[in-house]
């Protein structure tokens, strides 16, 4: 024997382990074995390989390093007797994978084995293919494992089968010659062999549409007949649980005839009267009944309808879900969901049971049933459900705030009936849990509340308090401090008060403490401090007794660590030291924020496909995205002409701005020089702005404004913290038609002029545009009716060939209806000379909300050949 | 299907892990762990399902071990409970009353066993009888 092994048994050596005191002890004992068996494997030591293989397993297990032992599986593998392979196997699916190149040089061995007249070897081979077989080795040995299928022990036969659902999950390709075997499998009385046969069926016909049709027309029947004689089977010991037998041959029939009966009503109603007889009969007082029956409900539920069967499967939901063991009810909440597409009011019913269960102590069940309850909620309900969820975010458990929150943030964006509910509830969760709120979350009350002009006071003096009461998460303060800064005015001055509040007495000095407050916590990162110092920016112009303070404030961050802090402060000081004239100008409060450009930038990722928004029509014709920031500059100039200062002293700074910035040649007719010296000082600000590109943060409000694909938190929040942000949106709002329509490509209608609002016509707008197609909408809106409007369609032929079968196709969100009038032909002749006409009639049931959008698809025939485009578009004007 | 089984006593120590889907050495470390962490403290009586990352782990205590089953989203939790009940079983009458040190000692078995049992991460052969017999025959070669 070699020397140095140490010849102790694998008994012996468990035992010297587990005997150590100390972790240190261990290793040592752990390394001088590996030694050992190192040495044994440099000598070739034939003897006690199996038993060094043994011994390396386990110290696998306890988690050290075992590669050097992998050629000893191989070996193993390829010597003759039954012990020394079965531990060759054990290693190779423990201490190998199918990643590992060294499985290759086993295929051999198992082809072999496969073969081997020993079927206790055979059974081997078989388990250790069916748990670690690559794609290749799939390939190699399928046809051994297919013949195996039929061989006389069912032993074999079972594991085959099981073997085989590896294979075709790595070879899908392979499905196909499995069919036939598997089907004489079906027909077996032997359990191993049913269940594992049904269990192979179950994945062919998940992997191959022809094996689904094949099982489905053959073998319906069959296993129809197979589940109604377990389920009426007397007393077999042998497989019994709980007075069931077989429970889990129950289970697997169950499952292959959801998949054979989904999507087809002939087999589906092939199995209707056993689903019934497996629903009543079925005992449900111990676990595997319970399986059984659930098992069932889901196959119920999956199949083609059937009303009785539905009522049979909700009621034993039911049941379950008032049942007290916490599995149950657990499985119950599970399968209520899917329950949810098939019966909204029956899971309705119960809506006060899943909501305690929101409550639970269990975590899974809590998070089940909050899912269950974020699907339950509608218009009717969210008052009630939202109160409930919002009470029980106050005395739940930190790790589930979170989810806690997102989905009630959630809830209350969705189904808000009114912004005063939407704002109370959001300063609830707020001021409950605002560490876990979500920027976007944030963003989007923001955007609300400067859309709700008759709330602003009420909004502010609200956050105010809320802020008193806990100034400890983050994105309270963050609204807060936004807050005071735009409506610090309406707080001191309690304007806009509703019946519902108690007056508060705020001064100037107090509305000045929150912002510094904000600005000093230690915990407020980045964002929120820069956010303060607009906020405390803003305020000094509104409360010019505090503007001295104010400065000193802003003054103290001179010298800040964070260059963006450092920088804004000593910005904000020269504006408030130097250019006292452009002040109030420069702080004027936010334009309203529009709701439908912020909702469709969170929409942006389902726009990826947009062939013709706006902004990519722009593209083509400029190629690169830099040569844009002239034709802007262009495009706003000749806006403002066109509509005469939109807003009277932001308009001309922009227009100076703009044109300083981007191209300084481009604003020769500029009128604005008295306001020169501000010009000056912005042109200060915008060219440290906080993007590197020069020209991005005006330019990045005016794109996004059709732009879909920007991450939407950081922009926005660059929108709303950015020094240059209000000046470019004063001017970009009432100009945002025109622009669209320009930058549209160059549409031959000139852009009309936006009058604010005071005339019912709408611009009409190129709605989509390729090199072969152009689509114009122009809109009219019924009297009497304003969410109803009416599109005129017009299709223009670009190319030179004629398009023949012309269909036009649209797709709108769930607050609209659509409706499409036959279109006037279906030939587009070449060159642009005729056009198509079709009127699309358009209902918004939240019009004021939300703004117009739809995506299209247009297929037509060119010189024979199918064409299709598509795109979204997000242009209409806003007020549709 | 079967991700992984897992047998772990109280004090995370692995006793038996089964892979049926390819993980780094590091990675099946980690898992353990992980799970381990998720059930050691359920109170008993909580569910006996978790949700770890996208599947779920079925786990049931018996003494001082835990066996725990990492399954797919969709499948039956009440069936993978019965399904460790049975393993269980099998293993007592194999070693006529198990216990930890019985599985420490003889890992090799377990598996063997589990093998017979499971394979490809499905469910082989429901009948107890029939398992134990077929292992008295393999016993035989050794």
């Amino acid at each position: 024997m070699n020397p140095f092994s140490s010849g102790t048994r694998l008994r012996d050596m468990i035992r010297a382990i587990r005997a150590c005191k100390t972790a240190a002890e261990e290793r040592a004992v752990v390394r001088k074995e590996c030694a050992a068996i190192r040495a044994a494997i440099n000598e070739n030591d034939q003897e006690y390989r199996h038993r060094n293989l043994a011994k390396l397993m386990f110290i696998h297990m306890l988690g050290y390093p075992t590669h050097f032992g992998q050629m000893e599986c191989l070996k193993l593998i390829a010597s003759a007797g039954f012990p020394e392979k079965r531990i060759g196997y054990l290693g190779l699916m423990l201490l190998l994978d199918e990643r590992q190149e060294v499985l290759m040089l086993v295929t051999n061995s198992l082809k072999q084995d496969l073969n081997h007249n020993n079927q206790y070897i055979v059974g081997l081979a078989l388990c250790a293919l069916g748990n670690i077989c690559s794609a290749e080795m799939a390939r190699d040995l399928a046809p051994e494992v297919e013949r195996l299928l039929q061989f006389r022990d069912p032993n074999i036969r079972k594991k085959a089968a099981l073997c085989s659902i590896r294979i075709i999950k790595k070879v899908p390709d392979l499905a196909e010659n499995f069919i036939n075997p598997t089907a004489s499998l079906l027909k077996e009385k032997h359990h191993g062999v049913l269940i594992t046969g049904i269990q192979l069926c179950t994945d062919l016909c998940k992997l191959c549409p022809e094996a689904l049709e094949y099982f489905r027309k053959r073998c319906t029947e069959g296993l129809v007949k197979t589940l109604k004689d377990i389920a009426n089977s007397p007393y077999a010991p042998e497989y019994d649980i709980a007075g069931i037998t077989d429970p889990f041959l129950h289970i697997r029939l169950l499952r292959l005839l959801r998949v054979l009966g989904q999507g087809d009503a002939d087999a589906s109603d092939c199995m209707n009267d056993i689903l019934a007889q497996v629903a009543t009969k079925t005992e449900s007082n111990k676990n595997a009944g319970n399986a059984i029956l659930y098992e069932c409900v889901e196959t119920i539920m999956s199949i083609e309808d059937n009303g009785g069967l539905r009522v049979l499967a909700i009621n034993i939901l039911g049941r379950f879900l008032s049942n007290r063991d916490n599995n149950i009810r657990y499985v119950a909440l599970n399968m209520l969901m899917k329950a949810m597409s098939v019966d909204t009011q029956a899971v309705q019913r119960h809506r006060a049971t899943i909501l305690e269960c929101v409550k639970d102590s269990d975590a899974s069940i809590r998070k089940r049933a909050l899912e269950l309850v974020y699907l339950l909620v509608n218009e009717t309900n969210v008052k009630p459900l939202t109160k409930e969820l919002i009470d029980y975010l106050e005395v739940s458990e930190l790790e589930f705030k979170g989810d806690l929150t997102a989905k009630i943030c959630s809830i209350v964006e969705k189904f808000s009936p009114e912004k005063i509910w939407y704002i109370d509830q959001m300063l609830k969760v707020l001021s409950e849990a605002g560490n876990f709120v979500k920027d976007d979350v944030c963003h989007a009350l923001i955007v609300l509340i400067s859309n709700a002009s008759d709330l602003h006071g009420y909004t502010v003096r609200a956050l105010y308090r809320a802020f008193q009461a806990s100034s400890e998460q983050e994105s309270l303060v963050r609204v807060a401090v936004w807050c005071i800064g735009e409506y610090g005015d309406l707080l001191v001055n309690n304007v806009g008060m509703l019946d519902i509040e108690d007056p508060i007495t705020v001064t100037e000095s107090d509305a000045v403490d929150v912002v510094e407050t904000a600005m000093k916590r230690d915990t407020s990162d980045l964002t929120t401090k820069a956010m303060a110092l607009i906020a405390l920016l803003k305020l000094s112009s509104r409360f010019p007794s505090c503007s001295e303070r104010i400065r000193e404030i802003i003054v103290q961050h001179k010298g800040n660590f964070v260059l963006e802090l450092q920088q804004r402060s000593i910005e904000f000081n020269s504006v408030l030291e130097k250019h006292k004239n452009i002040r109030s100008a420069l702080v004027e409060r936010m334009p309203v924020l529009d709701e439908a450009t912020f909702s469709g930038r969170k929409a942006g990722s389902m726009a990826l496909t947009v062939s013709a928004s706006p902004a990519s029509s722009l593209k083509v014709p400029n190629g690169t995205a830099k040569p844009l920031a002239a034709p802007l500059v262009d495009l706003l100039d000749l806006s403002s002409d066109d509509a005469p200062a939109p807003s009277s002293s932001g308009g001309d700074f922009l227009q100076d701005l703009l044109g300083v910035d981007l191209a300084p040649a481009s604003t020769p007719s500029s009128t604005s020089l008295a306001t020169k010296a501000g010009a000056d000082a912005l042109l200060d600000l915008l060219s440290i702005g906080s993007t590197p590109v020069p020209s991005s943060s005006p330019a990045v409000d005016i794109f996004s404004l059709t732009e879909d694909k920007k991450p939407p938190v950081t922009t926005t929040l660059d929108g709303l913290s950015s020094p240059s942000a209000p000046p470019p949106h004063a001017a970009s709002q009432p100009a945002a038609a025109p622009i669209l329509d320009l930058l549209d490509g160059l549409s031959s209608s000139p852009p009309a002029p936006v009058d604010n609002g005071t005339s019912p016509a709408y611009p009409s707008i190129v709605a989509f545009e390729s090199s072969y197609l152009r689509i114009n909408f122009s809109f009219t809106k019924p009297t009497g009716n304003l969410q109803a409007t009416e599109i005129q369609a017009t299709f223009t032929n670009l190319s030179q060939n004629v398009y023949t079968d012309f269909i036009f196709q649209a797709a709108v969100p769930k607050f609209l209806q659509l409706h499409l009038d036959p279109a006037s032909g279906n030939t587009l002749s070449a060159g642009g000379n005729e056009s198509i006409k079709q009127t699309l009639r358009i209902t918004n049931s939240q019009h004021g909300k939300k703004s117009l959008v739809m995506r299209i698809r247009i297929t037509y025939k060119m010189n024979g050949k199918d064409m299709l485009e598509e795109g979204q578009i997000n242009n209409f004007p806003r007020e549709l | 299907m079967i991700r992984f089984i897992l047998l772990q006593n109280r004090q995370g120590k692995t006793r038996l892990a089964k892979y049926y889907v390819p993980l780094e050495d590091s990675e099946k470390h980690k898992v353990e762990y992980e799970v381990h962490r998720l059930v050691v403290n359920r109170d008993p009586k909580f569910t006996n399902f978790v949700e770890f990352r996208t599947h779920k782990v079925i786990y049931r205590r018996y003494a001082g071990l835990f066996f725990s089953l990492c399954v797919d989203i969709t499948d039956n939790e009440l069936a993978y409970l019965e399904c460790i009940h049975l393993f269980v079983e099998i293993l007592d009458h194999f070693f006529s009353n198990v216990c930890e040190l019985d599985l420490v000692f003889n890992f090799h078995k377990v598996y063997l066993i589990l093998d017979e049992f499971i394979l490809a991460g499905e469910i082989q052969e429901t009948s107890k009888r029939a398992i134990i017999e077929r292992l008295g025959e393999l016993e035989k070669l050794e």
